[in-house]
C-alpha cells in the first residue's frame, strides 16, 4: 500500500512551522506542471505527491484569506485541515477542486496547474475527483438510486444493466444498498452523507475531497461515516482531503493534519505528534479551551472606556 | 416521481393540445384558408382624396374581397394621393377598372371597391388605374347639401 | 443642493447598476444558447421541462382564458349592442385575444406559474450547493439544469398562449352566442373577415414567442444568480415575477408599435 510508505516518510517530518527555503525551492521543481496538454494521466514516479501547494494565497476582493499555504497529499495519503470557523480551509479545497483561482502560488493536482486549467482540461480532471459538499449536496429531485448514477450516465457509456450494478454495488460499500429507491427528503443527515459519498466515489477517483464530512451528525453516524472515509481511500487506492474542525473523529482515520489560522499553516503533523504538541493553538484546538491564541473576545476598545463612555 | 414514459405522453398531449388551438386559431378564427399566402401583384391608383382609408383596408369588387390596400402616399407633383393595391393573382380586371373609395354603412370602415370596365387588355403588375373616384367627405357632403337648400328657398 | 447631488447620484447609480444587470443577462444568455446543444441532444431533460413548465400550467391557462373570455363576451356585447353592431362581438373577442390578452396574460400567469418555480428550483439548487457539487463532477450546470429550464419556457410558452386565446374565444362564443343569443354565423364569419392570420394571429404568436424568451431568461438568470440563502432564493422568486410582468408589458408595448403600425 502507496499511503503506508507515505506515512513512514512523512512521519519523519516532525512538526514544524516554516519550512526553510531550500526545501520549498526544489519542491516546487517536483511538482512543476507537466508540459504536455492530455487530460490528467498519473505520472510514472510514485513520490511525486498528488497535490501540491505551494506559496498558495488568495483574497476575496480585499479581505486576504490565504495568505501563503505550502501543503503536500501524498497518494494514499488521508490529510486533514483543521483550524477554527471560517480560517479559509474550504477556501482552500475550493482551490484544489479548481472551484476558484488562487491570487499567488500555485496549486498542483496530479502533475497539472489547477488554476491554468481551461475549462475542458479542468472538467478532464475533475472526473478523477469526487467531492463531498457540507450537507451532501444531494439532487433532490432524484432518486437515492439516480444520484449516484449521476456521474456514471453523464460520464460513461454504460449500458443500464452495468450503471445499475455500479450503484448498488455503491450503495452496499456505505450500507445502503435498502434504501437506492428512497428519496434524499426521506433520508437522514448521517445517510444522506454517505449516499453523497457514494456518489462521490462513483467514478472510482483518484481524489476525493470532503468539506465538514462530520458536520451535524450524531456520535454514531459521525463513527461511521469516518471509518467509510478510510476505507474507501484505502479500497479504491486514493487519496483524500478533509476539511474539518472535529478533532477527535478525525486524528483516529488520517494520516497527517494540517492546522490552518488566519491564513496561515501554523502547525503540522502525524495524529501522534498532534497530540503530543505543545504547540499553543494546537493545544486549545484539540482541549477545546475557551481562550487561548485564538481569542474569545473579537476584538474591541477595552470595556473600561466603553463605562467611561457611558458616563457622559 | 412519475415515470418518464407517463410524463411524455403528458407533454405529447400538452404539445397536440397547443398545435390543435393554433390550427383553430388560423382555420377558425382567422382567414387562414383566404387571402393570405396567395401570390399577389400590385397596382397603382391615384385619388384626389382618400379621405379616411387605411393601409391594409380591404380592396373589394361586387363585394368580394380581392386584396388589400398595400401602401398610401403623397405624390408632390401630382398633389394627388397615390394608393398601391395587392390583388390576388386569381382576379385579373381590365386596364379601364374603375377604383372608388366606398364605406362600409354609414360610419364604417372605409375600402376601395373595383368595377370591371370592358376593356381587352388586363391590368399587369405596376400598372396605374387611370380612372378614379374619390371619397366621399361628409363635411362636403354636407356642405353641398345646405348650399343647394339655400339655392331652393328663394324659389319657393 | 447635497440632496440633489444625491439625487443625481443615486439615479447614476442606479442606472450603472441597471444597465450592468441588462449586460451580465444579455451575456448570461449567450452562454446559455452556447451550452444548449445538450439541451437538444438529450431531447428528455428538455421534454421534463416541458412537463414542468407547460403543463403544470395548463390549468391556470385554460381556466383564465375561459374566464377572460367570457367577460370579454359580457364586456364586449354591452357596449357594442349600443351602436347596433353586437353581430360584431366575435371580431372584438378575438382581435382583442389573439393580438394583446393571450400572449400578455397567459405570458404574465407562465411568469408566476412556470417562471418563479423555475426560480426556487434553480435557487434551492445553488443554496444546498447541487449546482456546485454538479459542476465539481464536471457536468456543466449551465447545460445541466439551466438550458433544459431555459428550453423547456420558451417551447411552452406560445402553445399556452394560443391555448389561453382560443380558450377565450370559446368563453366569448359561449357567452356572446350561447347565453346572449348574437348569431353564430354572423359571430364567425365576421371574426373571419376581420382576423387576418398573418397581422393578427402569427404576430400574436411571435409576442407569445418573445415573452416566453424574456420570461424563461428572466427565471433561469434569477435562479441562478440568487444569494444561496433561503431569504436569498425567496428575493429572487419575488424578482422574477416582477421583472417578469414589468419586461412582458414593456416588450408589448415596443412589439405592439412595430407590428401594429398604421392599422
Amino acid at each position: 500500500m502507496g499511503w503506508r510508505a507515505a506515512k513512514a516518510r512523512d512521519g519523519v517530518v516532525a512538526m514544524q512551522q516554516n519550512c526553510d527555503d531550500t526545501r520549498r525551492a526544489s519542491a516546487k521543481l517536483r511538482c512543476l506542471p507537466s508540459i504536455d496538454s492530455n487530460p490528467p494521466v498519473t505520472p510514472s514516479s510514485s513520490q511525486a505527491p498528488l497535490v501540491c501547494l505551494r506559496d498558495v494565497r488568495f483574497a476575496y476582493g480585499e479581505r486576504e484569506v490565504l495568505r501563503g499555504i505550502d501543503l503536500e497529499v501524498h497518494r494514499g495519503q488521508v490529510v486533514a485541515i483543521m483550524g477554527g470557523s471560517g480560517c479559509g480551509k474550504t477556501t482552500l479545497l475550493r482551490l484544489i477542486g479548481g472551484q476558484i483561482r488562487a491570487t499567488g502560488g500555485s496549486v498542483d493536482v496530479a502533475g497539472h496547474d489547477v488554476g491554468a486549467l481551461g475549462n475542458d482540461a479542468l472538467y478532464a480532471l475533475r472526473r478523477r475527483m469526487g467531492m463531498l459538499f457540507q450537507f451532501g449536496a444531494l439532487f433532490t429531485d432524484m432518486s437515492v438510486f439516480d444520484n449516484v448514477a449521476f456521474p456514471l450516465r453523464e460520464h460513461t457509456a454504460l449500458p443500464a444493466a452495468q450503471i445499475h450494478d455500479l450503484v448498488l454495488m455503491k450503495l452496499q460499500a456505505v450500507g445502503l444498498r435498502g434504501a437506492a429507491g428512497l428519496m434524499p427528503s426521506e433520508l437522514s443527515g448521517g445517510m444522506a452523507r454517505r449516499v453523497a459519498l457514494a456518489r462521490a466515489v462513483a467514478l472510482d477517483p483518484m481524489l476525493v475531497l470532503y468539506d465538514e464530512p462530520f458536520a451535524g451528525l450524531d456520535p454514531i453516524s459521525l463513527g461511521i461515516v469516518g471509518q467509510l472515509i478510510r476505507r474507501l481511500n484505502d479500497a479504491l487506492g486514493a487519496s483524500t482531503v478533509m476539511v474539518t474542525h472535529d478533532v477527535h473523529e478525525s486524528l483516529h482515520i488520517v494520516d497527517y493534519v494540517y492546522f490552518v489560522s488566519d491564513g496561515r499553516i501554523v502547525a503540522r503533523g502525524t495524529p501522534d505528534e498532534i497530540r503530543a504538541s505543545e504547540h499553543p493553538f494546537v493545544h486549545q484546538f484539540v482541549n477545546a479551551e475557551v481562550d487561548g491564541p485564538v481569542p474569545f473576545h473579537y476584538p474591541a476598545p477595552a470595556m473600561s472606556s466603553l463605562l467611561e463612555g457611558n458616563g457622559r | 416521481m412519475m415515470s418518464r414514459s407517463t410524463l411524455d405522453l403528458w407533454v405529447g398531449v400538452f404539445v397536440v393540445l397547443g398545435f390543435a388551438a393554433l390550427v383553430f386559431l388560423a382555420m377558425k378564427v382567422g382567414n387562414f384558408t383566404g387571402l393570405s399566402g396567395a401570390p399577389l401583384y400590385s397596382v397603382e391608383a391615384p385619388f384626389d382624396n382618400i379621405g379616411g382609408l387605411k393601409v391594409r383596408a380591404p380592396v373589394k369588387s361586387a363585394g368580394v374581397l380581392v386584396g388589400r390596400v398595400a401602401d398610401i402616399r403623397f405624390d408632390p407633383q401630382a398633389y394627388r394621393a397615390v394608393v398601391r393595391l395587392e390583388l390576388d393573382t386569381r382576379y385579373e380586371f381590365p386596364r379601364d377598372t374603375i377604383a372608388t373609395i366606398l364605406t362600409s354603412g354609414l360610419l364604417g370602415e372605409q375600402y376601395v371597391g373595383l368595377e370591371p370596365g370592358a376593356d381587352v387588355a388586363m391590368l399587369k403588375a405596376g400598372d396605374r388605374i387611370q380612372i378614379t373616384q374619390s371619397a366621399v367627405v361628409l363635411e362636403r357632403l354636407i356642405s353641398q347639401f345646405m348650399f343647394d337648400k339655400a339655392a331652393e328657398t328663394p324659389a319657393k | 443642493m447635497s440632496a440633489v447631488v444625491n439625487f443625481v447620484r443615486r439615479i447614476g447609480a442606479m442606472t450603472v447598476d441597471g444597465v450592468w444587470r441588462v449586460g451580465f443577462a444579455a451575456r448570461f444568455l449567450l452562454m446559455v444558447l452556447v451550452y444548449s446543444g445538450q439541451s437538444v441532444r438529450r431531447l428528455h431533460l428538455t421534454i421534463r421541462e416541458v412537463y414542468f413548465s407547460g403543463v403544470l400550467s395548463l390549468l391556470i391557462i385554460l381556466v383564465s382564458g375561459l374566464f377572460v373570455g367570457l367577460v370579454l363576451g359580457l364586456q364586449g356585447y354591452e357596449t357594442l349592442q349600443r351602436y347596433g353592431s353586437s353581430e360584431a362581438l366575435g371580431v372584438l373577442v378575438a382581435l382583442s385575444l389573439t393580438r394583446e390578452l393571450g400572449p400578455v396574460v397567459a405570458g404574465l400567469l407562465f411568469a408566476s406559474r412556470a417562471g418563479s418555480a423555475v426560480t426556487a428550483e434553480i435557487g434551492l439548487m445553488k443554496a444546498t450547493e447541487q449546482l456546485k457539487a454538479m459542476d465539481m463532477m464536471a457536468v456543466n450546470p449551465l447545460a445541466r439544469v439551466v438550458a433544459p429550464r431555459f428550453w423547456g419556457g420558451v417551447i411552452s410558452m406560445p402553445l399556452l398562449a394560443a391555448m389561453f386565446s382560443a380558450m377565450g374565444i370559446f368563453g366569448g362564443w359561449l357567452i356572446g352566442v350561447v347565453f346572449i343569443g348574437v348569431d353564430d354565423g354572423a359571430f364567425w364569419s365576421q371574426m373571419q373577415a376581420a382576423v387576418d392570420f398573418r397581422y393578427d394571429i402569427l404576430n400574436g404568436v411571435l409576442k407569445s414567442f418573445v415573452f416566453g424568451v424574456a420570461v424563461s431568461l428572466i427565471a433561469v438568470f434569477e435562479g441562478y444568480d440568487c444569494n444561496p440563502t433561503a431569504e436569498g432564493v425567496s428575493r429572487a422568486i419575488t424578482r422574477t415575477v416582477v421583472s417578469s410582468a414589468l419586461a412582458i408589458l414593456a416588450l408589448d408595448f415596443v412589439l405592439t408599435s412595430f407590428m401594429f403600425r398604421g392599422q
